[in-house]
């Protein structure tokens, strides 16, 4: 792919395929590793690009474009959206948030008490800062 | 706005010995790629050939760009490639023959375009064509297909007997050639792994019926092929039910709604995503079960 959007697909995935190229562009998004106005691939130079169906890659696009990552002018192309400061601190929580529920998930799996995961999210945060 | 169709086809009919076709009812929309999938003998190649008009219906129509295809045969074949199983083409002749005897009927014949895929695809454009290998005689059919600015093409069958490797190729093609709106494909397969990873609708074709036509998202996403013991069946809900075959361990059944399964058997069953292998071979196990 020519410019900086990396997605990759998973076929073993559980997820569909429409929803990895939605959680992938988000990802950059927030990151910001794709930046406002970066000009994407059209609808059907994805699907060329990642070898899948037309219908596939326009309903990554819609649902971006529905959740305000990305716009469509008619007859230029689409772009990463402008996005304000605080609604993409919120995305960011927002993935933080995920990330911890799924971790919750896992400890509850396996039986690990509140205070446990606590005390290694505590430790977790020393270590980072 | 009505929805721009590149293929119409409404009611086919057509009877032959031991075999029909039943009311045959499906739509393509232009820009898009459309998979015929079914087993040998479900009637795949009768429509496509009723559809170029090479067998004629008992009843029904078809519509091509919006236009009848008898009544405007010329037009709508000029704007047709088509590929198939058995390629017509003279055996005696070398291809740089066919295309000067076949090129100067398309109006948008292009011979730069012929030149540059021929060298793509290493065809030896002075060898005959009955020298030529099976892989090689699609090769060549489908160069003949791009080469006249085709807005839709047909292929029958184009991947039986060729290598992963070229059908790697066809599939970037056809994605490329799609970067047209306007462009739409139709293929007919029984193999149904690498062709349907690039197609946009599915249509089974069963007994010469239509078992369903959808997009493929739909289907790869919504259905799925649970595993239980023998009273499964019992408990599904018999109109999400597609499809069902024993196995010495149990029973394998293919439903239209995973999630809906998945709540109302729970834990008794296992649930798996279904492959486009998995819908084709469970809608048709009972006929095979029958026979």
């Amino acid at each position: 792919m020519d410019g900086p959007m990396r997605i990759l697909i998973a076929n073993s995935s559980p997820d569909p395929i429409y929803e990895q190229i939605v959680r992938q562009i988000k990802t950059q998004i927030i990151a910001g590793d794709l930046a406002e106005g970066e000009l994407l691939p059209s609808i059907r130079k994805l699907a060329m690009d990642l070898q899948i169906s037309v219908i596939t890659s326009k309903r990554a696009y819609d649902e971006l474009e529905a959740e305000g990552f990305i716009d469509t002018v008619a007859g230029k192309g689409t772009f990463v959206a402008a996005q304000n400061a605080e609604f993409l601190r919120e995305k960011r929580m927002k993935v933080v948030e995920e990330k911890l529920a799924a971790a919750v998930a896992e400890a509850q799996l396996m039986g690990m008490r509140y205070d446990q995961l606590a005390e290694m999210l505590r430790l977790l945060c020393e270590e980072g800062s | 706005m009505t929805t721009d169709y590149a293929i119409e086809v409404t009611g086919l009919r057509k009877r032959f010995k031991g075999f029909g076709l039943k009311d045959v009812t499906f739509q393509l929309p232009r820009g898009y790629i459309g998979g015929l999938i079914g087993p040998n003998g479900a009637g795949k190649t009768t429509i496509i050939k009723i559809i170029m008009n090479l067998v004629r219906p008992d009843s029904g129509s078809v519509k091509v760009f919006g236009l009848d295809h008898r009544t405007h045969e010329v037009e709508v074949k000029s704007r047709i490639g088509f590929v198939y199983d058995v390629p017509g083409f003279w055996g005696d002749m070398s291809l740089n023959a066919h295309r000067r005897a076949i090129g100067r009927f398309y109006p948008r014949w292009n011979d730069a375009t012929f030149d540059r895929l021929a060298s793509e695809f290493e065809l030896p454009l002075n060898k005959h064509f009955n020298v030529l290998s099976h892989g090689v005689q699609t090769k060549f059919a489908l160069v003949m297909a791009l080469s006249h600015d085709a807005d839709l093409l047909i292929m029958d069958e184009p991947t039986a007997g060729l290598d992963p490797i070229f059908r790697r190729e066809l599939l970037q093609r056809l994605s490329t050639l799609l970067q047209d709106e306007g462009k739409s494909v139709l293929f007919s397969t029984h193999i149904t792994s690498d062709l349907a990873r690039i197609a946009d609708f599915i249509t089974l074709i069963r007994n010469g019926e239509v078992a369903f036509s959808l997009p493929k998202d739909e289907l790869l996403e919504q259905w799925a092929v649970a595993r239980g013991d023998a009273s499964m069946l019992r408990r599904i809900d018999p109109s999400l039910l597609r499809g069902s075959r024993r196995r010495a361990f149990g029973v394998e059944a293919l439903v239209s709604d995973a999630s809906a399964v998945r709540n109302t058997l729970g834990s008794e069953v296992v649930i798996d995503k279904a492959t486009l292998d998995d819908v084709m071979v469970l809608m048709t196990a009972e006929d095979r079960d029958a026979a």
